[in-house]
C-alpha cells in the first residue's frame, strides 16, 4: 500500500499521469457541461414564482458546494502534507486554492445578481452570504500566506496549518452566522428527507455539479502540472524534458 | 531538571518582567483603543440614541483591532533574537511554553483592555444595565483573540512584512467571537437574557484554549524551519 502511494505520489509519475487525464476530464467535464446546460436552460419548466430568473441557480448552487468542497480537498491535502511530508498533497492544496476562491467569488456574484430580482438588493447580510464572504476572506488568507513566504515547502505547511484551523472554525462560523441573522431559503437538496427541489429541476442541477467537479479536477491538474515542474525545476527529470523539448 | 509547571511559570514570570521593562509599548495598543473609539462619535453623530445603538459593535471591533495590533510583538523579538529557537529545541512541551507566552501576553494587553472598556462604554452611553456584560464578555473574548491570534503570528513571524498579512489571516477566524460578545452586549442592553451568548463564548475559549497551542507550536516549528 505504502509502496503504491509512494509510487503514484512521486512529482514524476504525476506528471505523466496528470498529463494524460487532463483531456478526458476536459471533455467529460464539456459532455455534462452541455447536457446540464441544455437540460436547465431550455428542459426544465420556469418556477411558479420565479420565472426565469432561477436559473441562474444551476450555476450558483454548484459553485458553493464546489467552493466548500474545495476547501476541504485543501484542509485534508494540507494534513496529509503536515504528516507524511507528500509533496504531492502540498502541491495539489496550493494549486486548489485559487481555484477555490474562484468558485466562491463566483458563488457570491451569481448570488448577487439573482438576489437583484428576487430580494431587491445586490447585497444583504443574510447568514449565508456572509458565511460564503468570511470564507473568501479565508481563502485569500492562504493565497497570500502562500505566496508571501518565499520556500515552497514552508509556505505549503504554513497554509496547510492555517487551512486547517479554518476548518475547525468553518462550522463555528457558519452557525454563528446563521444565529445572528438570516433571510436565504434553507437547503432544498442536501436536507435529509425528501428533497423538497422538483426532480426536473434538480437533474440540471446534479449534471452542473458533476460538470463543475470535473472542471476543478481538469484545471487542478493542470495547475500542479505546472506547480510540480516549478517545484522540481532543479531535478533530473524536469531538466531531461526541457532538453528534450528544446532539441524538438 | 525542572518540571512542565515550573517551566511555564519561569516563561510566564519571564515575559512578564520583559513586558514591564517596556511599559511604554504596552500603553500603544491601549491608547491605539480608545482613539478609534472617540473617532466614531465624530465620524457618526455625538447624539446618545445613535452612540447607544452602536457602542457594543464600536467597541468591540476596536478590541479586535487592538488585540490585533498588539499581537505582533508576541514572538517578534523572540524570533530575532533566536530565543524562540531555543524554546522549540527545549525538552519542555513547545505548546505549554508558548501557552505561558499567549498568557502574558494577555495579562498585559488584554487585561488592561477589560478595565478600560467601562469607561469608553460610558464615553459611547451604553447603558449601566449592559456594563457587566461588556466587562464579562470581554474577559472571555479577549483570551480567544491572543490563543487564535497567536496562531497567526506564529505563521507569520519569521516574515519581514507580517503585518497586514497578520490581519488578513486572523481577522477572519475573529468573527464568531465578534457575533458572540457584541450580540451578548446588545441583548443585555435591551434588558434580555444573555447566558446563551455568555455559555458559547465560554465554550469558544475553552476549545481554543485546549487546541491552539497545538497549533501554534506547529506553526513555530514551520516558521524557524
Amino acid at each position: 500500500m505504502w509502496a503504491f502511494i509512494q509510487k503514484h505520489s512521486s512529482p514524476k509519475y504525476f506528471y505523466r499521469l496528470a498529463g494524460r487525464l487532463i483531456p478526458w476530464f476536459g471533455w467529460i467535464f464539456l459532455a455534462f457541461l452541455i447536457a446540464g446546460l441544455y437540460y436547465g436552460l431550455f428542459v426544465a419548466p420556469p418556477d411558479y414564482q420565479q420565472k426565469d430568473s432561477y436559473r441562474i441557480m444551476f450555476i450558483h448552487v454548484p459553485a458553493a458546494w464546489m467552493s466548500m468542497f474545495i476547501y476541504m480537498v485543501i484542509a485534508v491535502a494540507g494534513a496529509i502534507g503536515l504528516v507524511w511530508r507528500i509533496k504531492l498533497a502540498d502541491v495539489i492544496a496550493a494549486s486548489s486554492a485559487p481555484i477555490g476562491a474562484s468558485f466562491t467569488f463566483l458563488a457570491l456574484a451569481t448570488g448577487s445578481l439573482w438576489g437583484k430580482p428576487m430580494w431587491g438588493a445586490w447585497w444583504v447580510w443574510d447568514a449565508r452570504l456572509t458565511s460564503e464572504l468570511i470564507l473568501l476572506f479565508l481563502y485569500l488568507g492562504i493565497i497570500a500566506l502562500n505566496s508571501a513566504i518565499e520556500d515552497k515547502r514552508t509556505a505549503s505547511r504554513a497554509s496547510a496549518v492555517l487551512a486547517l484551523v479554518g476548518v475547525v472554525n468553518i462550522p463555528i462560523i457558519h452557525y454563528s452566522v446563521e444565529w445572528w441573522n438570516t433571510l436565504h431559503q434553507g437547503p432544498t437538496v442536501t436536507k435529509l428527507s425528501a428533497p423538497s427541489i422538483d426532480i426536473s429541476m434538480l437533474i440540471p442541477l446534479l449534471l452542473m455539479a458533476i460538470a463543475f467537479q470535473f472542471y476543478y479536477a481538469t484545471v487542478v491538474l493542470m495547475r500542479a502540472r505546472c506547480e510540480v515542474l516549478d517545484r522540481e525545476r532543479n531535478s533530473s527529470w524536469v531538466q531531461d524534458l526541457v532538453s528534450d523539448f528544446r532539441t524538438k | 531538571m525542572v518540571s512542565d509547571f515550573s517551566a511555564f511559570y519561569i516563561f510566564l514570570k519571564r515575559d512578564l518582567t520583559l513586558a514591564y521593562r517596556h511599559r511604554s509599548e504596552l500603553a500603544n495598543p491601549l491608547l491605539f483603543f480608545v482613539i478609534v473609539i472617540s473617532l466614531f462619535p465624530l465620524g457618526i453623530s455625538p447624539e446618545s440614541k445613535v452612540l447607544q445603538g452602536i457602542a457594543p459593535g464600536v467597541i468591540w471591533v476596536a478590541a479586535l483591532l487592538a488585540a490585533m495590533l498588539s499581537l505582533d510583538s508576541l514572538f517578534r523579538s523572540d524570533f530575532e533574537d533566536g530565543s524562540l529557537e531555543q524554546m522549540a529545541l527545549s525538552p519542555r512541551s513547545l505548546s505549554l511554553l508558548v501557552l505561558a507566552k499567549v498568557l502574558a501576553h494577555w495579562l498585559v494587553t488584554g487585561l488592561p483592555l477589560i478595565l478600560l472598556a467601562p469607561f469608553l462604554g460610558v464615553l459611547l452611553f451604553l447603558p449601566e444595565n449592559a456594563m457587566w456584560t461588556l466587562i464579562a464578555t470581554l474577559a472571555l473574548g479577549t483570551p480567544i483573540l491572543s490563543l487564535v491570534g497567536a496562531i497567526g503570528v506564529a505563521l507569520t513571524v519569521g516574515l519581514r512584512r507580517g503585518g497586514v498579512l497578520l490581519s488578513l489571516l486572523v481577522l477572519p477566524l475573529y468573527i464568531p467571537v465578534l457575533i458572540f460578545a457584541a450580540g451578548a452586549v446588545n441583548e443585555a442592553a435591551r434588558g434580555f437574557s444573555v447566558a446563551g451568548q455568555l455559555y458559547f463564548l465560554g465554550a469558544l475559549l475553552s476549545l481554543s484554549l485546549t487546541l491552539s497551542p497545538f497549533a501554534t507550536a506547529a506553526a513555530v516549528r514551520i516558521s524557524l524551519s
